[in-house]
């Protein structure tokens, strides 16, 4: 909770005795006054669910073009990578520093367990999306005289790009929320909010750190998930075209 | 010309698609594959750009020996048509089209402008440039393949049974439109299919492979028609290509009789007798049953069920024209479509039993 900590909570004091917590002017005020320390944990929030989001495309992409490639990759990594993902995200935070030779209290090593998710979904997607390109498509790049590496990024790579965005979709939204979890373990993001909500309910409940917890991630996730929509419709004008 | 030499594929699975196939396809002609399904036409298609490698022999595109040079520089010298096109559905029609010179480097303006070009060729409004492919029919589609194909204006064509997949009327138009097409081109073409009639009409020479991929016949569609080698080739050519094979056989000059004619809106003539109905340029327009018509010739009174020969066409048409005829007697105009007279098909057998070797 050293992180935590290091956030000396001021007026903490006036919060416990205001009566009606749960009244949108004391979450207002709330925010108000916290206004600075949010702003910073809901950045530090967006980044940790971003990166790791990008990592895991990056290596998603050529795994998921392995699985592709060769079809005796297939079972065995969609098996290793489902059972990943079942892995508790707390349970993940707490094991990667050991595994990888971190400080326990790292700041990796939830960007790491992150990105670990983020290709655990997406090497599935990025192997489904490759596989639902048309064989004809394929078999006429090639006889047109593609070379590989350029048949996948020209070809492969662009018709996949909506299966792809789809994933990308869930494992962003899948992660505004994985990373609030890790709020909880003392990293700085809106999770301390939560946090802050539980510590001072003691004696009667408080709610203002937790409902702007809960609002700020539906807020970031909503934001990102439109960024990636915006992305997806850049990226396939022919998708729009054969709709109309 | 390109020439199989003893080419073998045997698949890793111990299937033999294709078995020491001998086959030359000439410079400039169509030589077309047919066979049952799974005979190997498509593996021998694609054993030509080495999109399969085959397993012993050697197949040469002039002096060349395919596997010589790296597979992607003989693969943009080959255009390519398949089944369903095969289109990027990402990109747009002229930018289909434009593929290959992309690829071989050429500018994007020079690339779109040859692209245009060949949209047109093919019979495309070039209105489809912009569009992308799920926005054009089969039968578009299908053209836009043989564009692209043609893109780099390679000098040899592949093509795996590209008319397949649209309805039997875009097919024929597309198979005239081909036909068309390379009369201008002059490429060096192989074309698979799995429809003997298809294959009869586009080849200058048909291959017929069967199963276990061995040559059974290869033959100008002529001679495959009237000397199939053995009794597969018979069956596979089909029942009717005695009367199919009269289509490859001109009919000379043929004998015709005076036919009586009458005018629309004549006053319809006396008997009995099917009278043969023209306009005023003397184009045949149907037959005319004097009982059940009065007063004038109507449009409405006319059958129109005969087919007509043209002079000099072939002995398929002319029989034909007479066994379509409403009055059996086959309706002979000249190059313009002008009356020339009638006759019989006893007088067309006649014809085909004197001709010396009956096609
Ligand atoms: N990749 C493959 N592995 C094993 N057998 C194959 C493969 N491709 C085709 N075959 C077999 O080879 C034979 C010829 O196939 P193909 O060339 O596609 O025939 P066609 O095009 O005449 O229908 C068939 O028996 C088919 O099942
Ligand atoms: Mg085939």
């Amino acid at each position: 909770m050293s992180t935590a900590a290091a956030y000396a909570v001021p007026d903490l004091a006036a919060h416990v005795v205001q009566a009606a917590s749960s009244s949108p002017g004391a979450f207002f005020s709330y925010f108000l006054d916290n206004r600075a320390r949010t702003l910073d944990w809901l950045w530090a929030h967006t980044w940790l669910s971003v990166v790791p989001v990008l990592v895991g495309l990056l290596l998603a992409l050529p795994l998921g073009w392995l699985a592709r490639r060769y079809s005796f990759v297939y079972p065995p990594m969609m098996s290793i990578t489902g059972v990943l993902y079942t892995v508790p995200s707390i349970a993940l935070f707490v094991l990667i520093p050991p595994l990888v030779g971190l400080d326990p209290l790292s700041p990796l090593q939830v960007p790491i367990a992150l990105s670990l998710y983020s290709t655990a979904l997406l090497v599935r997607v990025v192997a489904d999306g490759l596989a639902a390109v048309p064989q004809d498509t394929i078999a006429a790049a090639t006889a047109i005289g593609f070379r590989p590496v350029n048949r996948f990024f020209k070809v492969e790579l662009p018709i996949a790009v909506p299966v792809i965005t789809a994933g990308l979709r869930v494992a962003i939204v899948a992660n505004v929320s994985i990373v609030a979890v890790a709020g909880t373990i003392g990293m700085t993001n809106l999770g301390l909010l939560f946090d802050e909500g539980f510590k001072l309910s003691t004696d009667t409940p408080y709610y203002p750190p937790i409902v702007l917890g809960i609002v700020l991630c539906v807020l970031l996730a909503l934001v990102l998930d439109a960024l990636v929509v915006a992305l997806d419709r850049s990226l396939t004008p022919w998708r729009r075209a054969v709709r109309r | 010309m390109i020439r199989f030499d003893r080419a073998t594929k045997k698949y890793p699975d111990g299937t033999v698609a294709v078995d020491e196939l001998e086959l030359e396809a000439p410079t400039g002609q169509i030589t077309v594959l047919v066979g049952p399904s799974g005979c190997g036409k498509t593996t021998s298609l694609r054993m030509v750009n080495r999109m399969i490698e085959p397993t012993s022999g050697t197949i040469w595109l002039d002096d060349t020996d395919t596997a010589s040079m790296p597979a992607h520089e003989l693969r943009r010298k080959i255009g390519y048509v398949i089944q369903h096109a095969g289109l990027f559905p990402h990109r747009t029609i002229v930018d289909n089209v434009a593929t290959v010179p992309y690829l071989l480097g050429t500018g994007k303006r020079e690339a779109r402008s040859r692209a245009m070009e060949l949209l047109e060729r093919v019979g495309l409004d070039p209105a489809f440039a912009k569009r992308y492919p799920a926005q054009l029919s089969g039968g578009q589609q299908q053209r836009v393949g043989v564009a692209r194909a043609l893109a780099a204006d390679p000098p040899v064509m592949l093509m795996d049974e590209p008319f397949s997949a649209v309805d039997p009327v875009v097919r024929d138009q597309l198979q005239d439109e081909f036909l068309r097409l390379q009369g201008e081109l002059g490429k060096t073409i192989v074309f698979v299919t799995h429809d003997i009639d298809e294959a009869i009409k586009l080849g200058d020479r048909v291959a017929v492979l069967r199963v276990g991929g061995t040559l059974a016949q290869v033959a100008p569609p002529a001679e495959l028609l009237s000397r199939p080698v053995d009794s597969f080739v018979a069956g596979f050519v089909g029942r009717d290509r005695g009367y199919r094979a009269l289509g490859f056989t001109e009919s000379g000059a043929l004998p015709t009789h005076d036919e009586p004619t009458a005018r629309l809106g004549e006053a319809v003539p006396q008997g009995h007798d099917l009278v043969l109905v023209v306009d005023g340029e003397q184009r045949p327009q149907g037959w005319l049953d004097p009982a059940s018509a009065r007063g004038t010739v109507e449009e409405s009174d006319l059958l129109r069920g005969g087919t007509l020969a043209t002079q000099g066409g072939t002995l398929r048409a002319a029989l034909d024209a007479c066994l379509s005829s409403p009055s059996r007697r086959g309706v002979v105009v000249d190059e313009q479509g002008r009356l020339l007279g009638s006759l019989t098909a006893r007088e067309v057998l006649d014809l085909i039993e004197r001709d010396e070797e009956p096609a």
